[in-house]
């Protein structure tokens, strides 16, 4: 079972320390390859040039829900099975995922400025994305109230839990209320409806842009870990320095 | 269930008696709906079709105010500990807490709807359509808000982070309570339709909160 092997925090930072070059070179190769096959793709025949927005502000918004998505399965790891890198991997998404968050909202405000004439609607999908950039922000401001990460972990994985039904009301609020933003036309029943000349360059994006997430979440999590051991050396030097600096007190007391 | 009636008993005591604070909810859902003319000029027809929102928004931070209450006390004199402890299934305390709570703080709020109503300029429909959107909203916000609750008290600085973590997951109980009530006064959409949405939400928190809070306190307590 490879993910108990990767428990030992040792062992993930040796593997992913060989992985993350090869990642990261991966997800520079497709991320050219994808803007500049965005740059390419024609026109449309309504949006003009604008359309070239999608490609970056698709990919980000499916993230945004991907990445809670992980943190979902990294708190049930924590709370569950206790996996010691769990909550390691719960922390180091919520940044990741709050930037993806806030680039969907972004480009979309951008694109909705000439094409919607405003840069921001109170449309159910626009809402219920605000509501998850704020609980990535709350999520954040959870691990950064409680010292003991442990301790945080656990708080941090409930708030996860719960936040998670927002994911589906984001997915679905295009279809429950007929508002401003459209529909799915990518991951839909019966095909996309996306043009081909779209679609690849999208589909390359979305791949780039997750191997950038992957990327950018082990170097986090390395990162992450590291910081737990300097924290942990600290407090043992702490500790060593107090318990010294009593025992020198006690031994000047008992040759007085 | 005696033990869980003894439970909701025991905590709307502590709230209506000296230092309980349950009040203290209403003075404070008053004073934000007094504030509000100040805020956006005392003109009667702007005031009457601001009135819902402001008295949803004035009763969400009024239960807001008072949600950490629901476990600090008991955390800060050990019965926390010992309801923790306790043989009653800590899901099953955590909603009559949770439903003490809301008889000791939310339900005063709608009982002096009516009144604010009258300083809002809202006429006999509009009034009954906040009371009764408030009526089954509220639970909700009570309901969640507990998760936040429970989260806060398991940490030391916990009270500040409260409102943080509680008001995202009221978004949703706030825009279909004052949806519904917006609807019963001018339309167009039927009042039915964010109603029962408002009513779905209420009921999934009753079966969220619990368990959410429940968790939070057996991980968080050690």
């Amino acid at each position: 079972m490879p993910l108990i092997d990767l428990a030992n925090p040792s062992r993930f930072l040796a593997l992913t320390g060989r992985i993350l070059p090869w990642l990261a070179g991966a997800t520079a190769i497709l991320l050219a390859i994808g803007l500049y096959q965005s740059a390419l793709a024609p026109d449309d025949y309504q949006q003009g040039a604008t359309v070239k927005i999608m490609f970056i502000h698709v990919p980000n918004a499916w993230l945004s829900m991907f990445v809670w998505g992980v943190m979902s399965l990294a708190a049930l790891g924590t709370l569950v099975w206790r996996h010691p890198l769990a909550d390691v991997a719960a922390k180091a998404a919520a940044p990741i995922g709050a930037a993806f968050t806030f680039l969907a909202l972004v480009t979309g405000s951008l694109w909705g400025r000439p094409m919607w004439g405003t840069y921001w609607e109170w449309d159910a999908r626009l809402t219920s994305v605000l509501i998850l950039f704020l609980m990535y922000l709350s999520l954040m401001a959870l691990w950064r109230a409680v010292e003991d990460p442990s301790r945080a972990a656990r708080a941090a994985a409930i708030l996860t839990l719960v936040g998670a039904i927002n994911i589906p009301i984001i997915k679905f609020s295009v279809d429950w209320w007929n508002t401003l933003h459209q529909p799915a036309s990518v991951i839909r029943m019966g095909g996309p409806t996306l043009d081909k000349s779209f679609l690849w360059p999208l589909l390359v994006m979305a791949i780039a842009f997750s191997l950038l997430f992957i990327t950018l979440h082990l170097a986090a999590m390395r990162n992450e870990i590291l910081r737990r051991r300097v924290r942990s050396l600290q407090m043992m030097q702490a500790s060593r320095t107090v318990f010294s600096s009593e025992q020198s007190a006690s031994t000047k007391m008992g040759t007085a | 269930m005696t033990a869980l009636a003894a439970l909701i008993r025991r905590d709307i005591r502590i709230a209506l008696r000296v230092g309980g604070g349950a009040l203290i909810g209403v003075l404070f859902f008053l004073t934000v709906t007094v504030l509000m003319p100040f805020a956006v000029g005392p003109d009667l027809a702007l005031l009457s079709r601001l009135g819902p929102a402001i008295l949803w928004l004035g009763a969400l931070l009024a239960s807001l105010l008072t949600l950490d209450r629901l476990f600090t006390a008991d955390h800060e004199d050990g019965s926390l500990d010992l309801i923790v402890m306790s043989r009653t299934p800590l899901e099953l305390a955590c909603a009559a807490k949770a439903l003490a709570h809301w008889l000791a703080a939310g339900l005063p709020l709608i009982i002096a709807t009516p009144v604010l109503g009258l300083l809002l300029n809202l006429d006999g429909t509009a009034t009954l359509a906040v009371a009764v959107t408030l009526l089954t909203g509220t639970p909700a916000l009570t309901f969640t808000g507990m998760i936040g609750a429970a989260l806060a008290v398991t940490m030391h600085r916990g009270g500040l982070l409260l409102a943080v973590l509680v008001l995202p997951l009221s978004i949703p109980v706030l825009i279909f309570g004052v949806a519904a009530s917006q609807a019963a006064i001018v339309g167009p959409m039927s009042f039915g339709t964010p109603f029962s949405i408002l009513c779905a939400l209420s009921l999934v928190s009753f079966v969220i909160g619990p368990f959410a809070a429940a968790a939070s306190l057996r991980h968080g307590l050690d």
